[in-house]
């Protein structure tokens, strides 16, 4: 009897933890997490962009040095 | 040579797929677990740095074999900028474990397997960097040090690969129990961890590419 009271209470609290949990979720709800979004996004597109012109310019180059 | 051009397909893909792993990562709903909490969704950024290092380490030692099988310098010089470009994405990788761990496990550094194991490889290499740069003649530098990277390859499979799986570690998947199982990674997860690791290695495949490119451009200049 003992146990199985053990057992169910274990149960309950896992249950109440998995809720009590403290994820973003205020974050989420008020849409700031889309700021967030927004800035890793730019930033990453720079970088992207970035690699982008490096790209270019050595193919520039490579077309260069066939040439001669 | 646009980026659309069908030589360059793989950049675009390399592009959507970053940008979908940014928006994707910090948006889809991930596992509610204690002592993780949102932390979780590191696993996307943080894990393929490893993978990526892993992956041009690779590639890299299949260049040395290739050096050594046929002399070829095209092969050391791709062997090299391979490298070069994978200790970056090692260093980020122990950069982003470290403020993980911090706030998870509570301290910058831990005595884990994998923690030590990543440091000694990264050391090995750096080293591989160094023993390069102290070699003047070029044959012989691409010799030594094409039989160093194979060797180096080896220790990585070792200090990375099995001896964590041997002992207890705090990385999820070890001790015992390689890879990812049902509790670390649910289907929404793996939506987001399979296109992050893609997109990770062929962005450091582009930047390899990229100095491998350069290095070439160099030598012609240079004769």
């Amino acid at each position: 009897m003992k146990k199985i009271a053990f057992l169910l209470s274990f149960l309950i609290s896992l249950g109440l933890q998995s809720q009590e949990i403290a994820m973003a979720d205020e974050m989420r709800a008020n849409g700031k997490i889309y700021v967030v979004v927004a800035v890793l996004t730019a930033i990453l597109l720079g970088l992207i962009i970035y690699l982008i012109t490096i790209d270019r310019k050595l193919s520039r180059m490579e077309k260069e040095i066939d040439k001669k | 040579m646009g980026i659309f051009s069908s030589k360059n397909w793989w950049k675009t893909v390399t592009a959507i797929l970053l940008i979908y792993t940014v928006i994707a990562g910090l948006l889809i709903d991930v596992p509610r677990q204690v002592i993780l909490y949102e932390s979780i969704r590191n696993l996307y950024f943080h894990v393929p740095m490893w993978f990526t290092m892993i992956f041009l380490f690779l590639v890299s030692m299949i260049y040395s074999i290739k050096n050594l099988s046929n002399g070829s310098m095209e092969s050391d010089r791709k062997a090299i900028e391979l490298v070069n470009t994978g200790v970056i994405f090692g260093i980020l990788g122990i950069i982003t474990g470290s403020i993980w761990a911090k706030f998870t496990w509570g301290a910058w550094w831990t005595n884990d397997v994998k923690l030590n194991g990543s440091a000694i490889t990264m050391l090995i290499y750096l080293a591989y960097l160094v023993l390069r740069g102290s070699l003047e003649d070029e044959q012989k530098r691409a010799r030594i040090s094409a039989v160093y990277n194979i060797f180096a390859f080896v220790l990585l499979i070792v200090f990375i690969g099995i001896l964590p799986r041997m002992t207890d570690s705090l990385h999820p998947g070890n001790g015992g129990n390689p890879g990812f199982n049902n509790y670390d990674l649910d289907d929404n997860m793996k939506l987001v961890f399979y296109p992050a690791v893609i997109s990770w290695i062929l962005l450091g495949w582009w930047i390899s590419n990229l100095r491998i490119r350069k290095s070439r451009i160099e030598e012609k200049l240079e004769s």
